[in-house]
């Protein structure tokens, strides 16, 4: 089988208008951030003892990390079910998540007040605490995802190894140094890819456990035993409507053409993710009964009509149809309306649905939380856009091959 | 391949091993002290008898060298037109609640319950909470990261956190005067209360005690301790003369907060085995792939 598809540093200029705009947002959030350690937490949010946790956890945190799980979908189609068509996305969806991570850890750091204290989970253990359970595999999927990149910057640079000046004489080991760490990790790259699927599972999953511990003070709608699987199964669903979008956004944004055949393929396993989370959803309101909150008109209960409508039946219903599921227009509203709603599910999960017994008021995030979240947001995006021009990860059709491709597809179909 | 085939099932082995060591939570050392004494202390709060002077939010920020206003301040009584909440600022607090059917008002003393089965402590990432042999709930300010998950666990929703302090800030609660109490001395509000509103004592004695009230006097309380059964049971135990969801307090059940969280959590960790035979069965799944795939491209060239 021949490559017709190699991932290539783009050779873009980095800045246009939109690009700027979105720098400004990120310079904006670093202000706000200055001020968090300046003055501390409670000048810069609307946190209290009452709310406690704000939008650096329900969206940073935990909507990052579900919409981070594009990275341990694609590599359990691609790796572990060796799905080779499907190549081509595993390098994008790599680099988002670990992007993703890199910034889920950091928006933990910026929302802790002992911040100097972040390395205390890494000695000090609680068995019981889920939170400690989610932090440590965190930090070591995040430590995976930074291995499974690896082989990326190795073959950017073997060969290539041009250090100025007196470093000159460095060169030859440098590039004998990446080439032994090439092989190595060509041979272990299996055991990092299995533990990473493993990690991600599990926090996954755990990310869920986290609220059920708030009892009584989390909405009835939200607060399930089940919530460890809905969680899972929500994550797994988001995966590649998440790699869909970011996929058609940046062949856009280069000018590239998408590889809709690729995407169309991971399209197709959506509806029937959907259908297995929307059933769990609806067999949990069933067995505990809590329809009865959907019959009052409420913040909870519309929020939670939203989240199902929203990031399940209508995506669900877009992803089953042929028609729409055919075009990019197609795929790329019905990935957004998905991405959507997890990330509903998570602020609802975390903000909505925490209802504590004391508040005199409910909790809104302020324009210092939502500066630092859209900030982390814009330098997320800034920096993958330099690491696509530095490393080859974006696949761009090689001119040879290009027409070939289309029409044996053709053909055969 | 047979060799390479050993081979991927020697590496597998030990990682899924490692990583079992990694996150193996049952028997680590730095797991938080929990004690669960038949001797543990504990306060009864009868709040039929309790005036509402406040001595004891005084005694209180003094002992934990709290700053404070002079102790005739604490007379003013327009502070309770308003409900308060212990903060970074006052780890205990009085609230006046109407009572339409008796002759005074009702005042209730808040603060920490230091919970049998604390939501806290299990709930901690760092396990900066421990369970006292005499009953405390204490925080450690050596450990804790500032993550404030305690508050989102607490039932009682008590631990504080001083939100404007831009380092290190603390979480603050009621330490059951634990450096009074090693001494042998009372707690602080215990030992001001004019009233003898807070009875310090053996649990079990307190719970006793609590009964033989209700008995005697079934017309001045409601048929209820609140602490004795509420998640799972705590140290401070409350009478009333009103329903305790009337003066404020949550409605819990006897469940201790942490169980379900617990039973999830060593559901999908029992003994390693889940964890483990996911990665095993992918790495089955890998290995039956790549080989398909190879024998595939046999057959093709």
């Amino acid at each position: 089988m021949e490559h017709f598809f190699k991932p290539t540093p783009i050779q873009k200029k980095f800045f246009t208008p939109l690009v700027i705009l979105i720098s400004a947002v990120a310079i904006n959030g670093l202000v706000f951030l200055l001020g968090r350690f300046v003055f501390g937490l409670g000048a810069v949010t609307n946190l209290n003892d009452q709310f406690p946790w704000g939008i650096w956890i329900g969206i940073d945190v935990a909507a990052g990390v579900a919409l981070a799980a594009g990275g341990f979908t694609t590599a359990a189609l691609g790796h572990i079910m060796h799905k080779d068509k499907y190549e081509v996305i595993i390098r994008p969806a790599l680099l988002t998540a670990m992007l993703g991570y890199t910034f889920v850890a950091m928006s933990v750091m910026i929302d802790l007040g002992r911040y100097h204290y972040i390395w205390h989970p890494l000695v000090m253990w609680n068995g019981t605490s889920v939170l400690f359970e989610v932090g440590i595999c965190v930090m070591i999927y995040l430590t995976v995802l930074y291995i499974e990149f690896l082989p990326i910057v190795t073959e950017r640079f073997i060969g290539r190894v041009d250090l100025p000046g007196f470093l000159r004489k460095f060169n030859n080991i440098i590039d004998k140094l990446l080439r032994v760490l090439d092989r190595t990790l060509e041979k272990t790259m299996f055991i990092f890819i299995i533990s990473g699927v493993v990690l991600s599972c599990l926090h996954q999953s755990s990310l869920g456990t986290l609220m059920v511990i708030a009892g009584e003070k989390m909405h009835p709608l939200w607060q399930t035993p089940i919530l460890p699987l809905l969680f899972l199964l929500s994550a797994i669903c988001v995966g590649f409507p998440m790699v869909i979008f970011e996929s058609l956004i940046s062949s856009k944004s280069f000018g590239l053409k998408p590889e809709l055949d690729v995407l169309e393929g991971l399209g197709r396993m959506v509806g029937p993710m959907l259908l297995i989370y929307l059933t769990a959803k609806i067999v949990d309101v069933v067995i505990r009964q809590t329809y009865v909150h959907l019959m009052v008109i409420n913040t909870e209960s519309i929020m939670f009509t939203l989240e199902v409508m929203i990031g399940i039946v209508i995506p669900l219903r877009m992803f089953f149809s042929r028609k729409i599921s055919k075009t990019p227009e197609g795929l790329f509203w019905a990935s957004a309306f998905v991405i959507i709603g997890v990330l509903m599910n998570r602020l609802n999960n975390f903000i909505v649905a925490y209802t504590p017994p004391y508040a005199e008021s409910s909790y809104f995030p302020s324009v210092g939380e939502f500066s630092v979240t859209l900030g982390f947001i814009a330098l997320e995006i800034l920096l993958f856009r330099i690491f696509v021009m530095i490393f080859p990860i974006v696949s761009v059709p090689q001119k040879v091959a290009f027409k070939t491709k289309y029409a044996v597809k053709g053909l055969f179909r | 391949m047979n060799k390479s085939r050993r081979n991927f099932l020697k590496t597998s082995a030990f990682m899924g091993a490692s990583i079992a060591g990694v996150a193996s939570t049952k028997t680590v050392k730095g797991a938080p002290k929990n004690i669960l004494s038949d001797d543990r202390m504990g306060v009864l709060v009868d709040t039929t008898v309790c005036i509402g002077c406040r001595k004891c939010e005084w005694a209180c920020k003094t002992s934990h060298n709290m700053p404070t206003e002079p102790i005739e301040k604490y007379d003013d009584r327009t502070v309770f037109e308003k409900r308060r909440r212990p903060n970074a600022n006052a780890l205990t607090v009085v609230n006046e609640f109407e009572n339409p059917n008796g002759k005074f008002p009702i005042d209730v003393k808040v603060q920490c319950m230091h919970c049998d089965h604390p939501a806290c402590l299990s709930a901690c990432i760092v396990g900066a909470f421990s369970k006292e042999e005499n009953g405390t709930v204490l925080w450690n300010g050596d450990k804790c990261i500032g993550c404030r998950y305690c508050m989102v666990a607490c039932p009682f929703q008590i631990p504080a956190f001083e939100f404007d302090k831009a380092w290190s800030p603390d979480i603050k609660k009621c330490d059951f005067c634990f450096d009074r109490t090693k001494k042998g001395e009372l707690p602080a509000c215990v030992e001001i209360c004019p009233m003898e509103v807070l009875t310090y004592g053996k649990k079990s004695d307190l719970l006793r005690a609590a009964k033989e009230k209700i008995r005697l006097y079934p017309e001045r309380y409601v048929d209820h301790i609140l602490g004795e059964h509420e998640v799972g049971g705590t140290s401070w135990m409350y009478l009333s003369s009103k329903e305790f969801t009337q003066i404020d307090f949550p409605k819990l059940g006897k469940n201790p907060a942490p169980g379900v969280t617990e039973a999830i959590q060593h559901g999908i960790f029992a003994y390693f085995i889940p964890p483990i035979a996911i990665y095993a069965l992918l790495g089955g799944v890998m290995w039956l792939n790549k080989n398909r795939k190879q024998t595939e491209h046999g057959e093709d060239e």
